[in-house]
Parts: structure tokens; sequence; C-alpha cells
């Protein structure tokens, strides 16, 4: 019989400290903030008259993406100013996310919920502030939670609807999409890891079971593969999610 | 052998109560993919066909799509988290 146990949910997310309360998810997040504006300071000191190269390559084309892909497409022309919020967002996520399919760090930032929260709580924020700002406290209450053109006794039912969609499910939900996707991707490579594992050791039936163990390790290579794909996906619709809250907060017409 | 004779043995309370979880989580996770598992099928196969018919449109159909993707997705992976905290 196969001896393969599923390790407890603690084994896989909770690391040794480093040192005094820094553990392997703090560094990570430290690496992927300081790799990020190393990367942006790099290509800015770069002399912007000859054609660009190397990091500044890199640099052109993640803020072309987030102006066209972005903020072109959620805001129109207006919501330019943003562009820098949303870069940084969507640079940090990605390098989070990354550490998930690279060989020895095998953990991705946002994995826990801690790091994916308060990022989300912190566009809450914004997207609030930022309605309050260009409506007004009772215009941007008004506009969310009382939207025009609905039968006036239908309010009783559509005012609470608004506000639990709008105040309380966005942060939740936008949190909740970044952690469990990024969560369930690192379970499933452990899970692949941990089988094709236990199958290459077997110590009964050893003819059959040993050569079955490359079929998942097949499916462990195609799923990094499919890590890298939603490492970027995530990163990309928790900004473009960011980027629709604003600007709907801003004009709440569009 | 000794796990069917496992089987036969009465379960402690605990034990009972684990298998139970177990069985809920497998549950909590399967029912809350059928939902978001149609709707994904659903709105990707109509982006796809917009994009088939109007390739002018591919770049705004595209970013749409990923939105409502976001959206019907979040469903099941609330299910998934679910299933890790009554499971695990």
């Amino acid at each position: 019989m196969l001896a393969f146990e599923f390790p407890k949910i603690n084994a896989l997310l909770r690391w040794k400290d480093l040192f005094e309360s820094f553990n392997k998810i703090a560094l990570i997040s430290v690496l992927a903030a300081v790799i990020g504006s190393l990367i942006f300071v790099l290509a800015g000191r770069k002399d912007p008259k000859v054609a660009p190269t190397g990091v500044r390559n890199l640099a052109e084309t993640s803020v072309e993406f987030i102006e066209n892909g972005i903020v072109m497409q959620t805001m129109g022309k207006e919501g330019m100013g943003w562009t820098p919020f949303l870069l940084s967002l969507f640079i940090f996520i990605y390098l989070c996310n990354l550490p998930g399919i690279i060989p020895v760090l095998q953990m991705p930032a946002t994995a826990r919920i801690a790091l994916p929260m308060f990022l989300s709580l912190l566009v809450w924020v914004i997207y609030n502030g930022v309605g309050m700002k260009h409506q007004g406290v009772v215009g941007y209450f008004k506009s969310t939670l009382f939207p025009p053109g609905v039968p006036k006794a239908l309010y009783i039912l559509v005012t609470p609807i608004e506000f639990i969609s709008n105040i309380i499910v966005r942060p939740f939900s936008l949190t909740v999409r970044l952690f469990a996707n990024m969560l369930a991707g690192h379970i499933l490579l452990v899970t692949f890891a941990l089988l094709s594992e236990s199958l290459f050791q077997a110590t009964t039936n050893q003819i059959a079971l040993v050569p079955m163990g490359i079929l998942p390790f097949f499916m462990l290579v195609f799923l990094t593969a499919f890590e890298v794909l939603v490492g970027f996906l995530q990163a990309y619709i928790f900004t473009i999610l960011t980027a629709v809250y604003i600007g709907g907060a801003a004009h709440p017409e569009h | 052998m000794e796990a069917m004779s496992r089987l036969v043995q009465e379960l402690t309370a605990d034990e009972a109560k684990a298998a139970n979880a177990a069985i809920g989580a497998g549950f909590a996770y399967g029912i809350a993919a059928i939902g978001p598992g149609i709707g994904i099928g659903y709105l990707v196969g109509k982006s796809v066909e917009a994009m088939a018919r109007q390739p002018e449109a591919a770049g705004m159909v595209r970013t749409t799509m990923f939105l409502g993707i976001a959206f019907t997705e979040a469903l099941a992976l609330i299910g998934f988290v679910v299933f890790i905290l009554i499971g695990l």
C-alpha cells in the first residue's frame, strides 16, 4: 500500500522565522518591493534620448501596458494620473506572485491573506476617498446607494443590496480572489510534487508504481507553466478592478 | 486488512466529527464550482464568438471578458476558502 499522507495546511504555509518576526513571506514581499523599485530607478537613470535597451525597455513596456491595457480601457484619458499607482500595484503583486514558481523560494507571498487584505483595504480607502472628493460625501453616497432611474418603492430593496455589494463585498472579493487563486495554485503544486515523490519511492509493487510516477511529474511541469499565467492574470485582474472601482467612484455615470 | 477492520469499528465522537467535516468540505467546494463553471464557460464562449465576428473589437471584448471572469470566479474561490476552513 502507498504511504501517502497529505501534510497539514500549516506545514505548507508556515515558515520558520529567519530572525525574530521575519519569515520567508516577509522576505519575498520586501524583495518584491525592492526589486520593483530598483527596475524603475535604474530605468529612469538611462539617457531618454537614445533608443531604450535592457531594463528601460522592460519599464517602458510595462508602463505602456498599464496605460493602454488598463487605464485607457476603464477610465479613459482623464484617468492617466492614476498610472503610477496602478503600475506600482501591478508590479508589486506580480513580483509577489512570481516566487510561487521560482525553484528555491516556491511560495507566492500573496498566498497568505495578510498581503492581499492590506492591498484591498488600501484600494477600498482610495476609491471611497476619490468618490467623496469628486462628488462630495453626500453626493457619493447618494449616487452609490440610490442609483438613478429606479422606481422609488424599490429603494427599500436596492439600497441595502448596493450598500453590501459596493462597500462590503468589494474589498472582500478582491482579497479572496487574489489570495485563494495563489493558495490553490500552491496547494496543487504541492499535491503533485508529493504524489510523484511517493510514487517514485514506493516500496511495494515497484514495477507498476515507479514508472507511474512520471505522470504526476508531467502534470507538475504543466501546472508550473500554468502558474506563470495565473500569477500574471491575477495581478492584471487586481489592477484592472482597482481601475474600474476608482473610475466608477470618480464618474458615476459610466 | 487493518484498514478494513478499522472501518468496522465504532468511530469516536471526534473522529466522526472530522469525517463529517471532510465530507462537508468536499461538498462545499464541489457545489460551489458548478455555477461558476457554467458561468465562465458561457462567458468565454460568447466572448470568443464576439471576437470571431468582430476581430477589430477583440481588445475591448477581452478586457470585459476578464472582468466578467473575475466576478464569476470569486464565487468558486469563496467555496475553495470554505473548503480549506472546514476541511483541513
